[in-house]
């Protein structure tokens, strides 16, 4: 393949893939007021846009559990939080997704960084080898979001977390464009 | 060292309208008051108090937000101060109630459980305003002080372990109303609607 070419196939794997500006846009959609989250290798693209963004107030969190307790409290409080972490730190806190949210009915969108995953099916990563199957033991709706062209299904996520006044995943699988 | 009950009732009369959680001190708080205010969310998943309570008092910058945690819940998510100290809502007063152990499984003590300074804990994370009591009469003294304040501030007390022994199932249950309906009362009691 000839290096023209390369370039154009890379310009179109980004062009394909999904913006920082589109989430944060869904983000200001759905009326969010604050970013609960811990950076992962996935979402770490996010970080400046959602500071330039007045409209969202960044809580950062060292433990993944934490930012279920924390969404629960600013819900009660009449907030509208989002949890922004990793597939790994959301396995992490699954006993806190129990008690805090699904326990107190607290609707609630998480986007979760999809570690491991390769769209095709073969993982070599157990982080995406579980991450399905533990939003199905814990009975967690959840979408994926692979490209700007999926990015309004999180808009379908927080429609969904509302009418059923619980936690919903949104798993962002764009690890394969090669950001990182 | 203070009774658990006795650091509620002092707090009580300098509650103004505050947003109440109260933690572990539930079942005693449940006696002085239970309304929209309050929230006796039990024991959701252990350790989440002080984060559920930040979280209030975020999402309500006017009104003054107190959580009586203990320190086994602490020690548990103990990085949660960070996460205060930098947000620094100036509504939120922690209330520690350290009996170094783990009273409602029988009393086994806490790692270290003699041996940790809960303020310089604190000061170390960030947290500013800090204080220390193990006498009810100096806490009871110094509350008004406390509650004048900005916040964050972080109270460290000592507290009699009260030890419970009997299984779950033989325990008396105390909350009144299940955790969700104490966050969707106090929703309700807020005003908020979405």
């Amino acid at each position: 393949m000839a290096a023209g070419e390369k370039r154009t196939m890379m310009s179109d794997e980004q062009a394909a893939a999904l913006s920082p500006e589109s989430v944060v846009a869904q983000m200001k959609q759905n009326g969010v007021s604050h970013v609960v989250w811990l950076p992962d290798s996935e979402t770490n693209w996010l970080f400046l846009k959602m500071q330039e963004e007045q409209s969202l107030s960044l809580v950062g969190v060292a433990r993944e559990g934490h930012a279920c307790s924390i969404a629960a409290g600013l819900f009660a409080g009449g907030a509208k939080p989002i949890v922004l972490v990793q597939n790994t730190g959301m396995m992490e806190s699954g006993d806190s997704m129990r008690g805090w949210l699904l326990n107190l009915n607290v609707p609630v969108v998480f986007l979760v960084g999809y570690r491991g995953y390769t769209r095709h099916g073969v993982n070599h990563d157990s982080a995406a080898e579980y991450t399905e199957r533990f939003l199905l033991a814990f009975g967690i709706k959840f979408y994926m979001v692979e490209s700007n062209a999926d990015a309004d299904r999180i808009s379908l996520a927080f429609t969904e977390s509302e009418l059923t006044q619980r936690p919903v995943v949104v798993l962002i699988a764009d690890e394969f464009h090669g950001f990182n | 060292m203070i009774y658990t009950k006795d650091l509620v009732h002092a707090f009580a009369p300098h509650r103004r309208n505050a947003l109440v959680v109260s933690g572990r001190s539930g079942q005693y708080w449940l006696d002085i008051s239970e309304g929209g205010a309050d929230l006796p969310v039990g024991d959701p998943s252990m350790g989440g108090h002080a984060g559920f309570s930040f979280g209030l008092a975020l999402a309500q910058p006017e009104k003054p937000v107190v959580v009586f945690d203990s320190e086994g819940d602490l020690l548990m998510n103990l990085s949660i101060l960070t996460t205060i100290a930098e947000k620094a809502p100036r509504n939120y007063y922690y209330f520690l109630m350290d009996n170094e152990c783990y009273a409602t499984t029988g009393g086994q003590p806490v790692p270290n459980a003699k041996n940790v300074a809960y303020d310089l804990v604190a000061r170390g994370c960030g947290i500013n305003r800090t204080y220390f009591f193990d006498d009810l009469a100096t806490y009871t003294a110094a509350l008004p002080e406390i509650l004048a304040k900005d916040g964050p501030v972080f109270v460290w007390n000592k507290i009699h372990p009260e030890i419970e022994n009997r299984p779950p199932g033989q325990r008396a249950p105390w909350r009144k109303r299940s955790p969700a309906k104490v966050v969707a009362d106090t929703r309700k009691f807020l005003g908020v609607t979405r």
